[in-house]
């Protein structure tokens, strides 16, 4: 049997509460009547041999590229860079669809001759995979060939002697990319397609590059000049990064590697995540009583390491490799084939049950300015053709929000948390007044460097992420959050839905239209 | 008549050392040795004495020490019991040359008023905080008023001071104003010992009187490109920026805000800070004086700084492997004397008149008590920082003068530690009754219990 696609359902007297996630626990709500609620397709089926479907990919490229095997030959520089610890999420199960395709890779260049392989994880301002990550993002076998010989490396954005600067694009924007990879014979990328906005020109032009370079991209102006980020044809985001791959392209050969995955999110254990609330069975019910109930009993760091030990059965849906552009319009048409639901009209109110985990608290903490980035950077920007909530109507957005912040992963955070939101919350204001401090902070890059720490701009980049959101926005309101650091963030906080809802009236008048993303799993709204 | 007096008993200040211990500061003014009485006015020690009466006499750290019965011992050869407290003092001149007139207090009770001559070398040069004859001459050992037992202190009706001790208060200047004066030349004095110059970043550490004045002075007296106050409570937070910090932290955020503003580098981490800075202010103000403070300023001033004692310590255990390797220069400075200011010098006092003049420091009085309720003004100021207040004070104005007081600041600050203050200012109207109200802006004095009922 097919999945079912995703759909729009209109709240009635019979509709059961609806699920909400609130960071690491849940609320059900009971939506008022008329409101919709947009649920995600069903997974798609999993390719029924991986490891065929990729050595197949390999061999079959799209666009104007020869088959892997003809572009390796002995004495080649090959580098393989792949997507980081922020995909996908949760993370998937082993094996993870990294490690299979590398190996698939490395058999290759092993057949060909080729002994100078150097791996690096595409980290661009992100902060560095410990050692556990890479295994379980490799496999035990790569990592073990590679790892101790010097061979996987991660890319520093500040390493001045392993940027080569290849030159700037007809806009001026300075293309500086990890000099391995610039200057190898061949660069191969394995990436991960979450979500739309990955992928394609973006995966090097962003993962390899310094923060110089991505700087000119990753800011204000393009994110208010993206309608969404999600929609690469109408995202500035990605136009730019597709100016930088035209340049990088002509000073290396890539071979792209794009890979989607099904929207199979969580284990069996937390099956009604998956299933929509009036199907729910017996068992379901169980699941969810007895999960939440434990869940209220546990203290909240224990709540989340039982989270951040989630393993996805994400399962390899599509993959695709070759010359990068065509690679990724055709991994888009898979993406959109998991992820696209219909949505007639926009929402007066829209609102979010935000989950413990966003692409840049893998095994951390979800910052308030995470919350932030996860509710008005990426759920709201899940869209094709307009918003789902109208210009001026409200986000409702459902999560704890603690004011905790990990001081390994994310010590810049606690500072713009501390200094840059305290002074001001206009996304111009912040870039203009306090980015460049943050930026070429030598304690934040030496962290970044040495430590597992995010680059000192990045709490800048989830600021900037929101700006769309918070142009188009009314306003926002935080259910359920600690007060204080909604307040900081400049939002409104209310106790309980209904609380917020009738906040809500007082921005878009009475009886507005409600509209709950029933997310995770993912999906993509395709707004008409 | 009526004094809050300090007697030698032992096994009280032991009880008042336990008591704040478990209870807090300021709880252990019913079992410790301090205790309202009925004493004799003093006598005239001599030539050059005068008697005086108290309009306002403020509550210091320093007598919430004696009052916790955790003053250092080092004192002890310093004070001469049994001695009433109180040596912020405006009060009114009974006799001499300025009778007739408001005075401020210098209580420091160096060779002059001991009648030493010749006096000290630090006498002589005009540094009378740095007296070398504190337990010597005509008088008990005592080093300032309000520690002696032959002068009297200011939480009474009424005490003696020697003529070079007073400081006429001009007739603009409130009451309120003029018991700032003696805090404020403390601070003052703290600020030119801590040698900013143009360029460097100071951090004052504590937002209780003293470090909001310090605040001030720095602000008025020194030039550092950076000024960082580090306040815990909202009031103080606020008043602080308004005295002249650039930028307000709380104690949590100290090593990151400081860090931020030097562009130092963290070393280590201790949960989501810097377990100390490499670089990091030039001039550390510690206005606190307590052990936690004095490390922390050493974790934030950079190598060959200056860390200042402001606020006073008592016997601390601090890990000096810093102030060692990285040349960290630590400086005392207590009381006040001469300043070398250009183009001559002057009387940290003159200073200080200036300063509360110009910064409106008469602001920072948040509450007034009657003498006989000292128990609760002592408690107030013990906390004052969670209550809303900074500077507590004892009103010993007659009730007719009612009008001639400054109306305090209004309006709670939002803290939710109103506990008492809303009953106490509504209980204000009559004789003895406290005052009590909130630090606040001058824009704000105006909605206070008198005013209205003037009104």
């Amino acid at each position: 049997m097919s999945p079912r696609p995703g759909f729009v359902l209109e709240v009635d007297r019979s509709t059961p509460p609806t699920l909400f996630w609130h960071g690491e626990g849940f609320r059900l709500e009971r939506l008022p009547e008329g409101s919709r609620v947009i649920y995600p397709p069903e997974p798609l089926p999993a390719l029924d041999d991986p490891d065929a479907a990729i050595a197949h990919a390999l061999e079959h490229p799209f666009g104007d590229s020869a088959p892997l095997s003809a572009l390796l030959f002995p004495g080649m520089r090959l580098t393989i860079a792949f997507d980081d610890v922020s995909l996908p999420l949760p993370p998937m199960r082993a094996p993870d669809v990294r490690g299979r395709v590398i190996e698939a890779v490395l058999d290759a260049a092993a057949a060909a001759g080729v002994d100078d392989v150097v791996l690096i994880a595409a980290l661009a301002l992100h902060r560095r995979m410990t050692d556990d990550e890479l295994r379980h993002a490799l496999g035990q076998r790569v990592f073990d060939a590679f790892a101790p010989n010097g061979l996987l490396v991660q890319h520093d954005a500040e390493d001045p002697d392993n940027i080569a600067r290849l030159g700037e694009t007809e806009e001026g924007e300075l293309v500086a990319l990890n000099r391995r990879a610039a200057e190898s014979d061949l660069l191969v990328y394995v990436n991960i397609n979450l979500v739309a906005m990955d992928g394609g020109h973006k995966s090097v032009a962003t993962g390899l590059a310094s923060y110089d370079s991505i700087k000119h991209h990753h800011n204000v102006r393009t994110m208010q000049h993206s309608r969404s980020f999600m929609d690469r044809h109408h995202s500035a985001l990605h136009t730019s990064n597709w100016r930088m791959g035209h340049l990088v392209a002509e000073h290396v050969k890539i071979f792209q590697i794009e890979t989607t995955l099904n929207t199979d999110t969580f284990p069996s254990s937390f099956g009604f995540l998956q299933r929509r609330e009036w199907e729910w069975t017996l068992r379901d019910r169980v699941g969810f009583e007895a999960t939440r109930s434990a869940l209220e009993r546990t203290p909240a760091r224990l709540a989340r390491q039982i989270f951040h030990s989630v393993r996805a059965p994400h399962a390899l849906a599509s993959i695709q490799a070759g010359e990068v552009e065509a690679v990724h319009e055709e991994t888009l048409a898979n993406v959109h084939r998991q992820q696209l639901v219909e949505v007639h009209g926009q929402t007066d109110v829209v609102t979010m049950g935000l989950p413990y985990i966003s692409p840049y608290n893998v095994n951390s903490i979800m910052n308030p300015i995470l919350v932030a980035c996860l509710g008005l950077g990426y759920l709201f920007n899940l869209y094709r053709g307009k918003p789902v909530v109208r210009e001026g109507g409200v986000a409702i957005l459902s999560h704890p929000t603690p004011w905790a912040f990990h001081p390994v992963h994310h010590p810049s955070y606690i500072d713009f948390f501390e200094q840059v939101l305290a002074d001001t919350t206009d996304p111009i204001e912040v870039e203009k007044r306090y980015e460049e401090q943050y930026a070429r902070d030598p304690w934040y890059i030496h962290l970044y460097r040495t430590s597992n720490a995010y680059h000192g701009v990045h709490p800048f980049y989830m600021w900037y992420w929101c700006a769309h959101a918070l142009d188009h926005l009314g306003q926002v309101i935080v259910v359920g959050g600690d007060r204080a650091a909604v307040r900081r963030l400049g939002f409104k906080p209310a106790t309980t839905l209904a609380d917020a809802l009738e906040m809500a009236e007082d921005v878009v008048g009475r009886s507005p239209t409600i509209t709950h993303l029933h997310t995770p799993p993912l999906f993509l709204a395709d707004v008409r | 008549m009526k004094a809050v007096l300090v007697e030698r008993l032992p096994h009280r200040f032991a009880a008042a050392r336990a008591a704040s211990l478990v209870a807090g500061s300021g709880t252990g003014v019913r079992v410790g040795p301090t205790r309202l009485a009925d004493v004799e006015s003093p006598r005239l020690p001599g030539r050059g004495w005068h008697r005086i009466t108290p309009r306002l006499s403020g509550i210091c750290g320093s007598d919430l020490h004696t009052v916790d019965g955790a003053s250092s011992r080092y004192f002890e050869e310093l004070v001469s019991f049994p001695f009433v407290l109180g040596h912020e003092i405006v009060a009114d001149v009974l006799d001499g040359p300025l009778a007739g007139r408001r005075a401020v207090v210098e209580p420091v009770l160096g060779c002059l008023a001991r009648g030493i001559d010749p006096p000290c070398p630090a006498c002589a040069a005009g540094n009378k905080g740095a007296c070398e004859r504190l337990h010597l001459g005509s008088l008990a050992p005592g080093l300032q008023t309000g520690f002696c037992r032959d002068t009297g202190g200011g939480w009474s009706e009424q005490l003696v001071t020697h003529e070079s001790q007073l400081h006429a208060v001009p007739d603009e200047l409130s009451d309120e104003a003029a018991v700032l004066v003696e805090p404020t030349a403390c601070a003052l004095h703290a600020v030119l010992a801590a040698r900013v110059t143009p360029g460097d970043t100071a951090v004052v550490l504590g937002a209780g009187t003293l470090g909001l004045l310090a605040v001030a002075a720095l602000r008025r007296h020194a030039a550092p490109a950076r000024l960082l106050a580090v306040a815990k409570h909202p009031h103080q937070r606020r008043l602080a920026g308004e005295l002249g910090a650039d930028t307000v932290a709380g104690p949590d955020e100290t090593r990151r805000a400081v860090r931020r503003l030097t562009g130092a580098l963290g070393v280590g981490t201790d949960g989501d800070r810097p377990a100390r800075l490499a670089g990091g202010a030039d001039v550390v103000l510690d206005c606190v004086g307590s052990a936690d403070s004095l490390a922390e300023s050493l974790r934030i001033v950079r190598a060959g700084g200056r860390v200042v004692l402001v606020g006073m310590p008592g016997k601390v255990s601090v890990d000096l492997a810093p102030l060692w390797q990285r040349e960290i220069r630590l400086v005392g400075s207590y009381a006040y004397g001469t300043e070398a200011t250009t183009p001559s010098p002057r009387t940290t006092f003159d200073l200080a008149f200036e300063l509360v003049a110009a910064a409106d420091l008469g602001r920072l009085v948040s509450a007034r008590y009657a003498l006989d309720r000292h128990e609760e003004a002592l408690r107030h100021a013990a906390a004052a920082g969670r209550r809303g207040a900074v500077k507590v004070v004892f009103d010993l104005r007659r009730p007719d003068e009612a009008w001639r007081r400054r109306p305090l600041p209004a309006g709670p600050t939002g803290d939710g530690t109103g506990d008492g203050d809303g009953d106490e200012a509504t209980d204000g109207a009559g004789p003895g009754a406290p005052e009590a109200g909130r630090a606040g802006s001058p824009g704000r004095r105006g909605a206070t219990v008198n005013d209205k009922e003037r009104a």
